[in-house]
């Protein structure tokens, strides 16, 4: 290099200077900036609706818009999203003035502050059932949702395979007329092992999930009826014991189920081509009663800030009033809240569900409701599975019921704890200051200053929008309850993990189990993750390899294809009866005469377990393979060259020649693999979902649990956080101590 | 060993290595051609099949998912299209800032000794270990303090700073494999650092730098929950967060979500085809050499 070319370089060191300098200023300008606010009069309505639904909404919208004058901003958010977008965004104001939601989230909402009493919004009470009132009331009274529609599932029949004049009118009629319809097709299909569904069971039985007073309601005789009923259902044939949703609307779409037990959803999915038609759910004759399923109410809530609105009021107004009732029963086939809006006499699937409302059971909104559904689709599935009597499997649902809605602990003085944290901020500013003082550091620190200047936008950035907001969730964990309101705990949550919150220590779900199953899904993972990648990284490295552009991008499909619907077909290919691993098992039977049973997968540790490690490897290794690839290109030729000149062999070469050299890149990508595996809910809550019995859950995926579907104990999740952390930190310093090279 | 010998051996092994890779690449295949046989199924009939064909085959899903539009301003929009074109703007984004801002902290952690880089190093290491679990909430209430909700650029910040410390610690393994000597050359010939920094080991890091780029915009391209929440403009979504949406509370179009991935990955494979070719072994080699 010239001399010459010395100015720009140094030219370059004062803009990356100015570049600094400017991003600062930018930085600073956002915070002084004030935002622009939105139009008072503009409402911003939140919906999750999908299809007709959607379009219908956009419609009354346009309407409403046009007449009154006012704006209204529509966004429409996936379902996963919502409510945690809700919870995050209406506390700042930044939420929307109205949403629509089912009314069973409505004690949860009132309790973290999201939503309102609506007021005038509703309009006459005199044009809604009492029951749907019921549903929006709130437990000192009010209301707090202006009912929309109503959602329920029937019956639905097929009638090329069943004469609709001749339904039977119990369900043990139905079931068996198993006999005289075509080979390989069910009476019945529904998702047997879901608590929702069985719900109409358990109703029939004069069970309910939910007692009146918050306690677990599907427990005793009822209860134990009902899930009989069910197994020797199942166990005719007539039924299939391991349908999910997407299972059931394929069956009965194909017409391999006559009938359906599914919600007006299923309508949508069906088009025109499949003849059915839709009834009221039948009577159970061992129960002497009628099937009685849940009944959701969907409903517009209001907002804290939108409920001062005299215009967003009159919006909901507008969107609930008999008009648009109308309109929606009309294009989208909703049921509708109102009484005075009859389903048309020529349409029988709505009259069937606005009459299966009539009978349904209102899903209650209390919090507790939605710590049921875990326990008590466990208590299902073991017991379906034949693996526990359904009084024992009732009775442990229960258990963990308690143990979820078991009291917070009681608030701790923070005081001793704002002195220590006082007294260390305190001795670490005095160390600091000494050592400032000190030359030697004084004089290491301006050694270190041409470092610095190459660290100082890292720095920032990481401390600012990661850093800061970890460490705000960590301390989270010494708190219970939400954000205004919680109040400090110190260590409690912690205590309450590590001593499985009063239970024994090593059953199934303990911390101290879920460690163990967390260590071996990493173990596992990672060694196979490095196996595959490096190996197939080594093979494509050839230089005389055809076809490697080709190769190499039809390896890394696995990690460019989103993961979620990837995730789903893994799931799929397990399934014991439609699975592609079944249908291998059919076709091995065939060619070679063996007489192998299909698996259950989801239904023992070790299968499930599998199923999620093969998930895992599978959508892992071709950034194991793409590390390696880049890493490889680092390797000089001459040295491989040299190395063969001296008589190396051509593992001795890869031993002690492209290894060694890849090194310093893959131990990085290794232990960040380990620390992200280790962290890897998606994987288990989509292929196996924890079953069974949450044997395969790991840690990260409990706190998921305790965050979102254990009634939002965020202290309890973070506790769970930081114990993840303080095992990782442990485990990267022993790994560092065993194996000196893979220090970082 | 004779050369003919020495010949057929060599064929043997490249026979081998391409049945490697080729049961490797059906290992791959196999659960992508389910999600291609949904996407493009008309019907669905359950029944345990080994080969992957799709039912009546259809591109109506392909076209359905595709084909949205939106009304602005009086003129149709393809609504679709804009949110490709937001997904692949704030994926992109994300890897050059995220490389911007770790590739001079990467060559500082390799090449420099100052004060504090163990403890900086375990602390990057740290924000890995932490599950996000607790801390969404505060990273809104602070993007929300910055005035960047609701924004393209404050998503691009937070994906961006989130990859920053696996950016870092790649390219400082990358940065570490880079022989010294290369420097020293160019700053004996009268290159400051920074000038031996960007001009000679910025190029012999190209592989590793377009490998970790790519990592980068992966985690941007496929997030959905952190888009969803920040972003409150149906025309400013990622295409994750369009997709998610067919997932509903009661039940999924699955054939839809199945179609819109295929689309997805599309722009993926065509950037990582165009990353591949910087994967080629011997660059550094060439590099010592010149």
């Amino acid at each position: 290099m010239t001399p010459s070319r010395r100015v720009p370089a140094a030219r370059r060191i004062r803009c990356s200077r100015w570049l600094v300098g400017l991003t600062g200023v930018a930085c600073l300008a956002t915070v002084l900036v004030p935002k622009p606010a939105t139009a008072d009069d503009e409402i911003v309505l939140w919906h999750a609706y999908r299809g007709e639904e959607a379009a219908v909404l956009e419609q009354l919208v346009a309407e409403h818009e046009r007449e009154t004058g006012t704006e209204v901003e529509l966004l429409r958010l996936p379902y996963d999203a919502f409510a945690s977008k809700l919870a995050a965004a209406i506390p700042l104001g930044e939420g929307p003035d109205i949403f629509i939601d089912s009314h069973e989230r409505l004690g949860d909402f009132r309790h973290r502050g999201l939503v309102a009493p609506v007021g005038d919004a509703l309009g006459s009470i005199k044009n809604y059932p009492p029951k749907v009132l019921t549903a929006v009331t709130g437990p000192q009274g009010g209301f707090w949702g202006v009912p929309l529609s109503l959602k329920s599932v029937a019956l639905y029949v097929r009638t090329d395979l069943l004469d609709p004049g001749e339904i039977p009118s119990t369900l043990e009629a139905l079931v068996a007329l198993q006999p005289t319809l075509p080979e390989g097709a069910y009476a019945l299909a529904y998702e047997a092992r879901g608590a929702y569904a069985h719900a109409a069971f358990l109703g029939a039985f004069g069970g309910t999930m939910l007692t009146p007073d918050e306690q677990f309601g599907f427990v005793g005789p009822a209860a134990e009826r009902s899930l009989e009923f069910v197994q020797s259902m199942i166990a005719s044939g007539a039924v299939p014991g391991d349908a999910d949703g997407a299972l059931v609307t394929n069956l009965f779409r194909s017409g391999k189920a006559a009938t359906a037990i599914s919600g007006p959803w299923l309508a949508n999915d069906l088009g025109s081509e499949v003849p059915y038609t839709v009834v009221v759910l039948p009577n159970i004759a061992a129960a002497d009663g009628p099937m009685r399923p849940f009944l959701t109410v969907e409903a517009l809530m209001l907002s804290p800030t939108g409920r001062t609105k005299q215009h967003v009021r009159a919006l909901a107004r507008h969107l609930s009033g008999q008009a648009a009732a109308q309109l929606r029963q009309q294009r989208a086939r909703t049921i509708s809240a109102r009484n005075d809006v009859e389903p048309p006499t020529n349409d029988p699937v709505l009259r069937a569900f606005a009459d299966q409302a009539s009978t349904a059971v209102v899903m209650p909104s209390a919090r507790a409701m939605r710590s049921t559904w875990e326990p008590a689709n466990r208590a299902i599935r073991r017991v379906l599975r034949g693996q526990m009597s359904p009084q024992v499997a009732l009775e442990s649902a229960r258990k963990q019921f308690d143990d979820v809605r078991r009291p917070p602990p009681p608030p701790a003085s923070p005081t001793p704890w704002l002195i220590a944290l006082g007294a260390t901020l305190l001795l670490g500013a005095l160390a600091l200051v000494r050592r400032a003082r000190d030359p030697d550091t004084q004089a290491a620190l301006r050694a270190s200053l041409p470092a610095y200047r190459y660290l100082v936008h890292a720095v920032f950035a990481v401390s600012l929008l990661v850093l800061a907001p970890l460490l705000v969730g960590a301390a989270t964990s010494l708190f219970v309850g939400r954000p205004d309101t919680g109040y400090f705990v110190g260590l409690a949550n912690f205590y309450d993990i590590l001593t499985a919150r009063g239970g024994p220590l090593l059953a199934t779900g303990s911390f101290y189990i879920v460690v163990l199953v967390t260590l071996l899904w990493t173990l596992l993972n990672l060694v196979l993750h490095l196996a595959i990648g490096v190996g197939l990284g080594l093979v494509l490295s050839r230089p005389a390899m055809r076809l490697r552009g080709l190769y190499r991008v039809l390896l890394i499909l696995p990690w460019a294809v989103p993961s979620y619907v990837t995730a789903l077909a893994w799931r799929g290919m397990f399934h014991r009866q439609f699975g592609a691993v079944t249908g291998l098992i059919h076709q091995l039977n065939a060619w070679f005469g063996t007489t192998l049973e299909p698996i259950d997968w989801f239904a023992r540790f070790s299968t499930a377990f599998t199923a999620n490690v093969a998930t895992n490897v599978w959508l892992g290794f071709p950034f194991m393979m793409v590390v390696t690839l880049g890493a490889l290109t680092a390797v000089p030729r001459d040295a491989l060259e040299a190395a063969e000149v001296d008589g190396a062999s051509r593992w001795q070469r890869l031993r002690f020649v492209t290894l060694p050299m890849i090194r310093p890149a893959l131990v990085p990508a290794a232990m960040l693999g380990a620390i992200w595996t280790f962290n890897m809910f998606n994987v288990v809550f989509l292929v196996s979902g924890g079953e069974p019995d949450g044997t395969t859950d790991i840690l990260v995926s409990e706190a998921y649990r305790w965050a979102f579907t254990r009634e939002a104990q965020y202290g309890y999740a973070a506790a769970y956080a930081v114990l993840i952390f303080v095992l990782l930190a442990g485990l990267t310093r022993l790994t560092e101590r065993v194996g000196k090279g893979a220090q970082l | 060993m004779t050369e003919s010998n020495a010949r057929s051996s060599s064929a043997l092994e490249s026979i081998l290595a391409h049945a490697v890779i080729l049961l490797a690449v059906g290992f791959a295949l196999y659960p992508i051609l389910w999600v291609v046989s949904l996407a493009l199924s008309g019907t669905s009939d359950p029944s345990p099949q080994v080969l992957p064909l799709p039912q009546e085959p259809t591109l109506s899903n392909l076209r359905e998912v595709a084909w949205t539009s939106q009304t602005v301003d009086g003129a149709e929009v393809w609504l679709f299209g804009h949110q490709l074109l937001n997904s692949v703007v704030v994926s992109l984004a994300t890897a050059m800032v995220g490389i911007a801002i770790a590739t001079p902290a990467a060559y500082a952690l390799a090449r420099f000794e100052f004060v504090g880089k163990s403890a900086g190093l375990r602390t990057l290491l740290a924000t890995q270990m932490f599950p996000a679990v607790a801390s969404a909430i505060p990273l809104y209430i602070l993007l929300d303090a910055l005035g960047l909700l609701n924004s393209r650029t404050g998503l691009i910040l937070c994906y961006a700073t989130t990859t920053v410390p696996f950016c870092i610690f790649q390219l400082r393994g990358a940065f570490e494999t880079i022989p010294v000597d290369l420097e020293e050359a160019a700053m004996v010939d009268g290159a400051t650092r920074f000038g031996a920094f960007v001009r000679v080991v910025l190029p012999a890091a190209r592989p590793a730098i377009a490998v970790t780029g790519l990592f980068a915009f992966m985690h941007a391209y496929n997030e959905f929950i952190l888009a969803a929440t920040l972003l409150s403009r149906e025309d400013m979504f990622t295409l994750p967060v369009v997709l998610q949406r067919f997932i509903g509370e009661y039940n999924a179009q699955w054939e839809l979500f199945a179609a819109g991935s295929l689309i997805v990955s599309i722009p993926v494979m065509a950037l990582f085809y165009v990353v591949q070719r910087h994967l080629v072994a011997g660059l550094t080699a060439g590099g010592v050499k010149g």
